[in-house]
């Protein structure tokens, strides 16, 4: 032995997406599907507004938020003009397309497809008087936070 | 780097059990590899994608990440991950003897 070892591997991740705007959706999905491709367990739970990425109604129309962003270097009187989410999103999008990137409705069926886990949260449900229809098939179920601990035991929880 | 050897060929292999060299692949490899990775027959579907991801290699230098092996080898993503596992496009390019594909996606 050198005195150094090799940290153990991570066998499985639990995302939980609680926002709803392009930048907080975009990175628990690329994490999700990046565990499935490194052969890890994971599962995605929504919450809250992250809801919005598997409502069936909300999946196509998600924007980047350009108010209260200011990595977004755009100040927050013209980023809160009518259209400008719409447009940093079409930016984006588009650039994103360029990176293979797939869009948000694409992606989540893929990352159905690679295994993962997908739940919605029951107490936000309840909360925006949502029920499973309104969710993309993808959505296995709806659980509450317990179960969630349940499913996330043995591995990583991460929070977004 | 290690050297192992695969179908009585000693080949070289980085840290992570990929090819160095490419081209000292040969298909009996990729059934030894195979084995040693829990898949215990290549059928003919673990082919195309194996052949598809030295195809592409050759051709741009990386091999394909899932979602271009998805849309264009002729298998599904799901059945991607019901022939590998841990991980269809870097355990299908170490068996394949390519380099580990780039990319997030």
């Amino acid at each position: 032995m050198d005195g150094t070892t090799t940290p153990e591997k991570i066998t499985k991740v639990s995302i939980i997406v609680s926002k709803g705007s392009l930048e907080g959706i975009y990175p628990a999905l690329i994490m999700a599907n990046g565990a499935r491709a490194e052969g890890m367990e994971a599962n995605l739970f929504f919450t809250f507004f992250g809801l919005d990425a598997v409502n069936k109604k909300r999946i196509d129309h998600i924007k980047v938020a350009t108010v209260g962003n200011p990595a977004m270097h755009i100040p927050t009187l013209i980023g809160g003009l009518p259209g400008m989410s719409g447009l940093a999103t079409h930016m984006m999008s588009k650039t994103m397309d360029e990176l293979d990137i797939p869009p948000i409705p694409e992606f989540i069926e893929m990352i159905g497809d690679t295994g993962c886990g997908m739940y919605a949260c029951k107490a936000s449900v309840d909360m925006f008087h949502l029920n499973k229809e309104d969710f993309v098939d993808q959505i296995q179920d709806i659980i509450t936070v317990g179960d969630f601990y349940d499913m996330a035991a043995g591995g990583q929880i991460i929070f977004t | 780097m290690s050297t192992t050897t695969f179908a009585g060929v000693p080949v070289e292999l980085n840290e992570e059990g990929f090819f160095v060299d490419p081209n000292q692949w040969t298909r009996e490899m990729a059934v030894d590899m195979a084995k040693a990775d829990g898949i215990d027959e290549l059928t003919p579907q673990h082919w195309i994608v194996l052949d598809f991801m030295r195809k592409e290699y050759f051709e741009k230098g990386t091999g394909p990440t899932v979602r271009v092996l998805g849309k264009t080898s002729g298998v599904t993503v799901k059945d991607l991950y019901l022939l590998f596992p841990k991980g269809p496009a870097k355990m299908a390019a170490r068996i394949a003897g390519i380099p580990k594909p780039k990319g997030c996606i």
